[in-house]
């Protein structure tokens, strides 16, 4: 499987990475590299395999549905790249 | 003995004797960041006078006899941990000024046990790479160099900065965090012992997550008992982690001396790959022999989809960093880079924000996992793993531990490898079979190649049986007498 260009940027899209006409090119042999190189997982024989999704060691465990944190609004605000008063701030969204 | 070439366990034992201070064993290692760091770039950020004042603590702690465990030892953090009120990158432009309001579970079990932190060890950007040379705070050295020879050599990835500080005395011992061979692969390259622990022995809670079925964190030190030490203060239960396995933590320093006598040591044939070099076949073989000579059966065993387990790596770490590093959108922390609209301002913030392997990373991810590919990519990887860590369970039946090299070559010169990422992800593929399948595995220095570089091996184990990777590994180190140091290093420097 090979990506075209137009694969390219709808991934960087998908990705919200913004990319210039110019990197299309590198990024297109990379990717394809990296692709044409896992390609060989093709001759492995997985008929009837359970896909692995954890290494199973924990089971996954439930908690009483109460408040276990909380009261830090300033703490998570802390980091805001941009805000007012309490609250982040954000682009308009409505166009 | 200078103060920065002492173990962990030397030092603790100095410190209740009071041969030395806290102040003073603290003060050897900031001074020698201060001298070195600006060489070797181990640190992204240094906290010399936290540390400092956490030494003169650690001092009236030893006076009143109520010392723990780490009580006063130096240690590096890598800066993928959050630590409360320390700036914590992950070795990226989008966090380069964020400072976490919290303390990640392993840092805080460390500092319960009396830790001191002399600063954040640089890495690969997101713990994406395997030389370090991927971090928005520049490459690392590593201490070591070729005989004769002055070129500036990679520590190993994706915790380099890490295992250059262990190395060259710029701490006693520090954390790593491991997905596909960031702990071991630099440990082997720059002479020390780095240990992966089973995934969910220590908490990722705080850790800056890169492919979370993978992520674990593990301690990077001179030697196996420092090991020990450290792992006993960063593993545990904690109901912050899903993944985390709520089982007994043991005495970890009590395996180390065990009798190995009728201990079966697996020997995987298809770590005997292509491109394994000489020297490291050569120090496979010695290891070989110096396990027989300490009791050991040897066994011969296969693991057949080794091969695949790097190609299986590149679909399901990069999958995970895609869903993962989605958070960091310049809304709510990171840097921001405005735009007209939202997207755009997400375009902007993200073009400008990863460098160019972790917008690479984040691009295959997105890619096996949209639509019409997945099954294709994802959820073949997800069988292939089954696979793999079905050969593991499989070879565990016959053999305790198995023995493998750490990595295929000694550690490289920096911008030496090609610019192809396939080659340069090919330095990991003796760790990554354990990682995929949440083995534990640690890397032990035995000797030194052709060039005058450091040569690790590779013991993995059971799941949560640390204890006989730390006993094997302990038999290696006391054969091979592993006392060789880097050029680069504080006492040398002097």
């Amino acid at each position: 499987m090979s990506l075209d260009p137009a694969t390219v940027r709808r991934i960087a899209r998908l990705a919200r990475i913004g990319i210039d006409e110019s990197d299309v090119p590198a990024l297109q042999g990379e990717l394809n590299g990296i692709l044409g190189w896992v390609e060989q997982l093709n001759e492995v024989d997985v008929e009837g395999v359970t896909p692995m999704v954890g290494t199973g060691h924990a089971a996954l465990r439930t908690r009483p549905d109460v408040v276990t944190d909380g009261n830090c609004r300033d703490a998570v605000l802390s980091n805001a790249p941009d805000g007012v008063g309490p609250f982040y701030t954000v682009p308009k969204v409505v166009e | 003995m200078s103060l920065t070439e002492l173990t962990i366990a030397d030092a603790a034992s100095g410190l209740r004797a009071r041969k030395f201070s806290a102040v003073e064993l603290v003060r050897a290692h900031t001074d020698a960041i201060a001298a070195l760091n600006p060489r070797l770039n181990a640190y992204i950020t240094t906290t010399a006078d936290e540390a400092l004042k956490a030494a003169q603590q650690a001092d009236d702690v030893l006076a009143k006899g109520e010392a723990r465990a780490l009580t006063g030892i130096p240690l590096g953090i890598k800066d993928l941990f959050c630590t409360n009120g320390v700036r914590t990158t992950a070795a990226s432009n989008i966090l380069k000024n964020f400072v976490p309001p919290y303390e990640s579970t392993v840092t805080a079990n460390l500092l319960r046990d009396g830790a001191v932190f002399v600063g954040k060890t640089n890495l690969d950007e997101f713990a994406m790479g395997s030389a370090n040379i991927t971090s928005a705070f520049g490459p690392v050295e590593n201490p070591w160099k070729r005989n004769g020879d002055d070129a500036a050599l990679v520590p190993g990835g994706s915790s380099g900065g890490s295992a250059a500080a262990v190395a060259a005395g710029l701490a006693m011992g520090a954390t790593g965090t491991d997905t596909g061979g960031s702990i071991r692969q630099p440990a082997a390259y720059c002479g020390i012992v780095g240990l992966k622990p089973t995934y969910g022995r220590c908490s990722r809670f705080g850790t800056i997550a890169y492919a979370s079925s993978l992520d674990q964190a593990g301690p990077m030190a001179r030697s196996v008992r420092d090991c020990a030490i450290m792992l006993q203060s960063m593993a545990g239960f904690d109901e912050r982690d899903s993944t985390s396995v709520n089982c007994d933590v043991p005495d970890y320093s009590a395996a180390i001396g065990r009798s190995l006598k009728g201990l079966k040591v697996g020997i995987p044939a298809e770590y005997r790959a292509e491109g394994l070099s000489a020297e490291i076949a050569a120090a496979w073989q010695q290891g070989i022999e110096w396990l027989k000579a300490a009791g050991c059966e040897i066994v011969d065993v296969s693991l057949p989809h080794t091969k695949y387990g790097l190609a299986t790596y590149y679909i399901v770490a990069p999958a995970e960093c895609s869903s993962n590093l989605a958070r960091y959108d310049g809304l709510r922390f990171g840097e921001r880079v405005p735009g007209d609209t939202l997207d755009a301002m997400y375009e902007a913030t993200r073009r400008a924000g990863f460098g160019p392997e972790v917008r690479r990373r984040i691009m295959m991810g997105t890619y096996v996992l949209s639509a019409g590919y997945y099954d294709a990519y994802y959820l073949k990887a997800q069988k292939v793993r089954t696979l793999i860590r079905r050969d593991f369970t499989e070879a565990f039946g016959k053999v305790d531990v198995l023995l493998t090299p750490t990595a295929p070559t000694p550690a490289f010169a920096q911008g030496e490898q090609s610019d192809d990422p396939v080659q340069m992800y090919l330095n990991d593929i003796f760790t990554v079979p354990a990682s995929m399948a949440g083995m534990p595995a640690m890397s032990v220095p035995v000797g030194l190649g052709a060039t005058g570089l450091p040569l690790g091996l590779q013991l993995i184990g059971r799941p949560f049986d640390e204890e006989t990777l730390l006993a094997t590994g302990n038999a290696l180190e006391s054969a091979a007498g592993f006392t060789h140091r880097p050029a680069i290093r504080a006492e040398a420097a002097k």
